[in-house]
């Protein structure tokens, strides 16, 4: 829980054991909602922040994702709902769509892989630099869906890794959204995949 | 199975199971009429009981009959080309043509009996658009062509092996492709830039698989020289998701949500189509709000896949507005499908006989307020995008296409329509009532980029026509499914609380449609051309063959040669007004 945590020996700021930051702890400690170890302080009138450098640069990374849509099929076009004014993806800062993998750190494989894009996706998840998450949006990225069939991958994490799979054929905009942000999550907490 | 039948001692009195006869379409005796006809000016058999005029042609001289079915008799749009596995046959593939004749509003079927080392005389010479239907039915089915100009396979990926859907092929059996088995394409320069004398290097460029531009998974490799392309070839088959083998291994009913997949922007036009080729098969009436219902949404589908289309193509060009004004009315669009059906982009909402459900007690309101906004979108983008100077730059004049050269391809919907050519499926052989309705087909002049937005345009505004009147006659009352124990699940209650519905249900459920031996083939008009299912039916629960008619694959084969002589960003602009949907071009 968040007490426990909260006794931070690494902490340069001696504060009230056992109380949660921003609840009632001392005058100007603020918290982020979400991260018990993240703290900004009111330091000599300036404001601190003490954190782990993994944490703040999970954050940073969080709520800045720039995703590469690599859409083959149906899925591609829920992805263009996401991203378009309905359901508006920029209000989670992924908007940032780039078609060139070397700009992007996100993967969203938006429909079927099959045997022949295989060495493409590969080939194009191999572009991108470190870190990089990859979404399978849908069932056919997920297991191959209803396609068992002579030509379909059975799921791309035969081919690459999978950070998050989100399910639904496809999946409507907000189940991606919801991907997305469990990503972000996953992300600000540290685990990082290599 | 035999211990089953052991105890199932119920007494069955109900109504004759699914007619055990063979499918004798209604208007057999009029197109075999016309087959006599052509057959006997023809010197060829013909086939007799057939929805189509049906020619049986000997191998040796199917060159020579499609020459004079195109020069003679005015068959000049090649529709499809496609094969049938028999293996217990004599000659195990029947190899398969379809015609459509502008002029006389006919269609004429060929089949051609090829044993599986024989090899079939290519027919590339008398019409250009079965070039890649060819290698199709090379890549599918192991047929050779000779004289074909470039016989390799075209869905399945260089390392594949063995020929998937013959019917000795398991389903599932995959071959690794890896990096080395993209094949590499060097296109070959067009004649016409043969002896270009300029100063530049010649530049090969590879588009795709996976580029913003190409919408799905489509390849284009060029060769350029400076800006000006001078070869290009397209390489597909980058989601073959196996359509047509997956229909062969599930029911009817359950190859429907396949069918969704094919055009996914207009997915309500695929279920329409395959819903009505079974159900011609079946010789079912399905009751009028069904067809109604169908009618209305596949109008509001087709809308939805004009949006899109323009929308993508737009911001190709750089017009990123008009991305965020269409796909606004396409969201309520998909709402009204939502309150349908429960599902957006792919519903799978019509089953054979009917529909799943009924439509929601506000659908004419909603339909009608949908009617009402639609307009304005449409407007507002007409008055952002026909006047500007740069839009107009782009493309007025690019990658045009002749009405003759469209036609050879087997052009159809409204690629064909910006050439100056009034087909259209609807008006052509309707379906669900279309011709109780009052509109127009639009077409442009010149076959260029700017010609088929405004055809797209100009269809929106006719779908609307359509839905208008729709709105105004009302929905008619009764069910939504047909009331045939062998073709529609009884209802719920009646399961529960009737012996004779629950053997029907577990009847249907265990041993699904069963339609009579037969063939036929519907059409419908779909979002970018005709959309046409070709069914095979062994009085089996399975389909023996299902064939759609895919428009984007005739369409996209001339892309090549529509761009050569352009320049790289025309071709984007080109590409985007083509509509190609890679589910549908791979299926």
């Amino acid at each position: 829980m968040a007490t426990q945590r909260f006794d931070n020996p690494d902490s340069i700021i001696a504060r009230k054991a056992g109380v949660a930051p921003g609840e009632q702890a001392e005058k100007g400690l603020i918290t982020l909602p979400g991260e018990a170890d993240r703290e900004i302080e009111d330091l000599a009138g300036g404001t601190y922040l003490t954190s782990k450098l993994d944490t703040l640069v999970g954050w940073a990374r969080g709520n800045s994702l720039w995703p590469l849509p690599f859409g083959t099929a149906c899925c591609a076009i829920e992805f263009m709902s996401m991203v378009s004014s309905h359901y508006d993806i920029s209000r989670f800062g992924a908007e940032v769509v780039r078609f060139s993998p070397r700009q992007a750190d996100l993967m969203i494989v938006a429909g079927t892989v099959v045997d022949k894009m295989a060495p493409v996706m590969k080939k194009i998840y191999d572009q991108m630099p470190e870190p990089k998450y990859v979404i399978a949006m849908g069932a056919c990225a997920a297991s191959g869906g209803f396609y068992r069939m002579y030509h379909v991958v059975q799921g791309i994490d035969e081919v690459i890794p999978v950070d998050i799979w989100v399910p639904g054929c496809p999946p409507t905009p907000e189940g991606l959204m919801y991907g997305i942000l469990k990503l972000k999550e996953k992300i600000e907490r540290g685990e990082i995949r290599r | 199975m035999s211990t089953l039948t052991r105890y199932s001692a119920i007494p069955y009195t109900g109504p004759a199971p699914t007619n055990r006869e063979p499918f004798v379409p209604v208007d057999a005796p009029k197109m075999d009429a016309r087959g006599a006809d052509l057959a006997g000016r023809l010197r060829v058999e013909q086939e007799r009981g057939q929805d189509l005029p049906t020619l049986v042609v000997e191998k040796e001289r199917i060159v020579e009959v499609l020459g004079a079915l195109k020069h003679d008799l005015r068959f000049t749009l090649p529709l499809d080309l496609w094969a049938v596995d028999y293996p217990k046959r004599e000659k195990r593939f029947d190899v398969m043509y379809q015609l459509y004749s502008l002029d006389n509003n006919e269609r004429v079927r060929l089949k051609v009996p090829v044993d599986e080392d024989e090899a079939v005389e290519s027919s590339t010479t008398v019409y250009k658009g079965f070039d890649w239907f060819e290698r199709e039915v090379y890549d599918m089915y192991g047929v050779r062509f000779d004289g074909h100009p470039n016989l390799r396979r075209i869905l399945t990926h260089e390392a594949f092996q063995g020929h998937a859907l013959r019917k000795d092929y398991d389903p599932a059996q995959r071959w690794l492709c890896t990096e080395k088995d993209v094949a590499q394409l060097i296109p070959k320069v067009d004649p016409r830039f043969e002896n270009l004398d300029t100063d530049f290097e010649r530049v090969t460029l590879n588009l795709g698989p996976s580029h913003p531009a190409t919408h799905g998974t489509m390849r284009i490799v060029v060769t350029l020289d400076g800006e000006k392309i001078i070869g290009a070839d397209q390489e597909i088959g980058y989601l073959h998701r196996c359509f047509e083998k997956s229909c062969e291994t599930h029911t009817y009913q359950q190859a429907i949500p396949f069918t969704d997949r094919l055009n996914y922007m207009s997915a309500i036009i695929n279920n329409v189509g395959y819903c009505m080729a079974v159900e011609k098969l079946l010789a079912l009436e399905v009751p009028t709000r069904a067809h109604y219902v169908r009618l209305v949404l596949s109008e509001f589908m087709r809308i939805a896949d004009h949006l899109v289309c323009i929308g993508t193509n737009l911001v190709d060009m750089g017009a990123l507005t008009n991305f965020w004004y269409l796909f606004q009315p396409r969201e309520e669009i998909y709402g009204l499908i939502e309150a349908c059906c429960g599902a957006r982009l792919l519903p799978s909402y019509t089953r054979i006989g009917g529909l799943a459900v009924d439509v929601p007690p506000d659908f004419l309101e909603k339909a009608q307020r949908l009617v009402n906004m639609l307009p304005k979108y449409i407007d507002d983008v007409e008055k952002l995008v026909d006047r500007n100077k740069i839009f107009l730059d782009r493309v007025i004049g690019v990658a045009p296409i002749s009405p003759e050269d469209a036609i050879d391809f087997g052009f159809t919907g409204p690629c064909l329509r910006a050439c100056g050519v009034p087909f259209d499926v609807r008006k052509a052989t309707p379906y669900l009532g279309y011709e109780t309705y009052d509109w127009d087909v639009p077409i442009a002049e010149g076959g260029d980029t700017h010609a088929r937005y405004l055809v797209r345009m100009e269809e929106m505004r006719q779908s609307l026509r359509i839905l208008q009147q729709a709105i105004h006659r009302g929905l008619p009352p009764g069910p939504v499914m047909v009331d045939n124990p062998y073709v529609a699940l009884p209802p719920k209650e009646k399961v529960y609380n009737e012996m004779e519905s629950l053997i029907y249900h577990f009847k249907l459920i265990m041993h699904g449609i069963q339609p009579p031996v037969g063939e036929t083939y519907f059409p419908v008009e779909g979002g970018n051309g005709e959309l046409g299912f070709y069914i095979v039916s062994d009085g089996t629960k399975n389909p023996y063959r299902v064939r759609c008619r895919p428009p984007c694959f005739a369409i996209y084969q001339a892309y090549g040669r529509m761009i050569t002589g352009q320049t790289i960003p025309d071709a984007i602009a080109a590409l985007g007004s083509l509509n190609i949907i890679a589910g549908e071009l791979d299926r």
